[in-house]
């Protein structure tokens, strides 16, 4: 309840509420397609790989925006490249790719701001969410919603069949770079709030916890979209009334409802699943009496 | 009557080795055409390079005159079953559905004459009462039949299937034949990549026998003989003893 009033109060933390709630959705929405496409590695190497981008936006004094997006996209090509010209596997090139990248970051952050903005960068704190970034995550959700829903059907059959997709004449390559380049902007987009390291689990963890319980993609999406909302709300509240990290509350908030579904769905939990098992030998035997 | 699809010359490699050599054939309106060869012979490979789908090294498709690429919305695919999460989150409707993407086109969404032609898809191959179902909770033979059904509702002219026999049961066979040669009888070419050498005769007209190159194409009853397959099989053929010298 003082959360509440608290929230009526100040603007701060209206910001933060407003920005959390959105990068929520679009990890949720982005997150759905990184899951089903088997990319969740992908999904974390672009987040850490941002992380030398925005260095060296600090350095020149421009938006982090623009530096954590070159090399984001910088980083999806790189392991593009590596993995399609030569023997090496795509989750060894991302490997390489986006340690190379992460630890370039954290030498060029050291170099140009104390520690303390590294672990914000590193971990998030949501409660320092300026106008200016709360604009541009709303700016950036509308562009990944807006994509989303116009391309739906072809997000769809090129996840689900690929080869299908490309045998009809869609740009299956394109439609790739496309949700890496989103991927990108989700990920500059989360940075205030959960932080390079632990975008990831906003990413993976709510669209798995939906893969867990609906049989259609668009439900899904939507799904993921509530479970990452819900996790980085319960993530500001912590870190507002606790003083905790929000990051590291927005993953495990993220997990908690995980594993939930995890026991308790209707179709793959484990709990239920018991249940059935019984349900069914109880009732065999029944029927043999 | 749609155009023939000529083949020529294609080469495939992988990693310097080549595993399609220098293929060439062409088949006319009306032709259901079995893919044939040994395990590695490149069968599936060949298919995905007339498809565009892989780099080739060289050669080319023609669809009469025209590129393979400027006839996209007039081909359909069905990939081998290995290829397919069957834990996506799909529905087996749905899945049909996406056969009239093609024709749909961008920023425009499935409407209810599209849904509709979806259902009577999936009721071509007797499958309407899976609508609903995911599809990982079908049998192999269903799951085949549904993607047999999505490649239906794109109305495409050329069809290809990868090893859409594998693994499934007697009556989804049958049902999936049966509408492959309905669709022959239309003026359709359709290629099917296959190994089980006993139904050759009786399910296709035309054949391409590869290993690796092509050893014949033409008329089952001019390539399905036993110097050929001896060629195309070495001892693995022997081992199978079939008499195809008939």
């Amino acid at each position: 309840m003082e959360f509440i009033q608290d929230l009526m109060t100040y603007g701060f933390l209206q910001k933060a509420l407003i920005t959390s709630i959105m990068v929520g959705i679009i990890c949720g929405v982005i997150g759905s397609f990184i899951v089903l496409r088997g990319m969740a590695l992908m999904g974390d190497a672009i987040s850490h790989a941002v992380l030398p981008g925005v260095a060296i936006s600090y350095m020149l004094g421009i938006s982090y925006f623009y530096g954590a997006v070159f090399t984001g996209v910088l980083t999806a090509f790189s392991i593009g490249a590596i993995s399609q010209n030569s023997r090496i596997k795509n989750d060894s090139s991302i490997g390489i790719v986006f340690s190379a990248f992460f630890a370039l970051g954290i030498i060029l952050i050291t170099q140009a701001k104390s520690a303390t903005d590294l672990t914000q960068i590193l971990f998030g704190n949501v409660l320092s969410v300026r106008s200016s970034d709360m604009w541009l995550t709303l700016i950036i959700g509308a562009i990944v919603i807006l994509v989303v829903v116009l391309f739906f059907k072809e997000l769809l059959v090129s996840s689900f069949d690929e080869t299908m997709a490309a045998a009809y004449g869609l740009k299956t390559r394109l439609i790739h770079y496309a949700i890496m380049f989103l991927l990108t902007l989700v990920t500059v987009a989360s940075l205030q709030t959960v932080g390079v390291i632990l975008v990831v689990s906003l990413l993976i963890t709510p669209a798995s916890t939906a893969y867990l319980l609906t049989n259609r993609l668009s439900i899904m999406v939507v799904l993921a979209a509530f479970f990452g909302a819900v996790s980085s709300i319960t993530g500001l509240y912590f870190s507002f009334l606790y003083n905790m990290p929000s990051g590291p509350v927005i993953a495990l908030a993220a997990t908690a409802i995980f594993v939930l579904a995890f026991l308790f769905s209707p179709k793959q939990g484990l709990v239920v699943g018991m249940f059935r098992k019984k349900f069914k030998r109880k009732s065999m035997t029944g029927a043999t009496e | 009557m749609i155009d023939p699809i000529t083949v020529s010359n294609i080469s495939v490699s992988y990693d310097g080795n080549e595993v399609v050599k220098d293929v060439s054939f062409s088949f006319g309106s009306g032709s259901l055409i079995g893919v044939l060869g040994p395990n590695g012979a490149g069968k599936s490979t060949l298919m995905k390079a007339m498809l565009g789908l892989i780099h080739k090294d060289q050669g080319d498709v023609k669809i009469g005159s025209k590129t393979v690429d400027s006839m996209r919305k007039q081909i359909a695919y069905v990939p081998q079953r290995s290829n397919i999460d069957w834990n996506f989150p799909i529905i087996v409707k749905d899945t049909v559905l996406l056969g009239t993407y093609p024709k749909i086109g961008l920023l425009r969404r499935p409407r209810k004459a599209d849904k509709e032609w979806a259902m009577e898809c999936l009721k071509q191959v007797g499958m309407e009462g899976f609508a609903n179902r995911q599809i990982g909770e079908l049998s192999g033979g269903q799951q085949q039949r549904v993607f047999l059904a999505r490649a239906l509702a794109q109305k495409a002219d050329y069809f290809f299937l990868d090893e859409p026999f594998v693994g499934i049961d007697v009556s989804s066979e049958e049902i999936i034949i049966g509408i492959l040669r309905e669709m022959r009888e239309a003026g359709k070419v359709i290629f099917v990549v296959h190994h089980d050498l006993s139904k050759v005769k009786k399910y296709f007209d035309g054949l391409v026998l590869i290993n690796k190159e092509l050893i014949d194409a033409g008329p089952t009853s001019k390539v399905f003989q036993s110097d050929n397959m001896a060629k195309a099989y070495n001892r693995e053929f022997m081992i199978d003893g079939l008499e195809v010298s008939m």
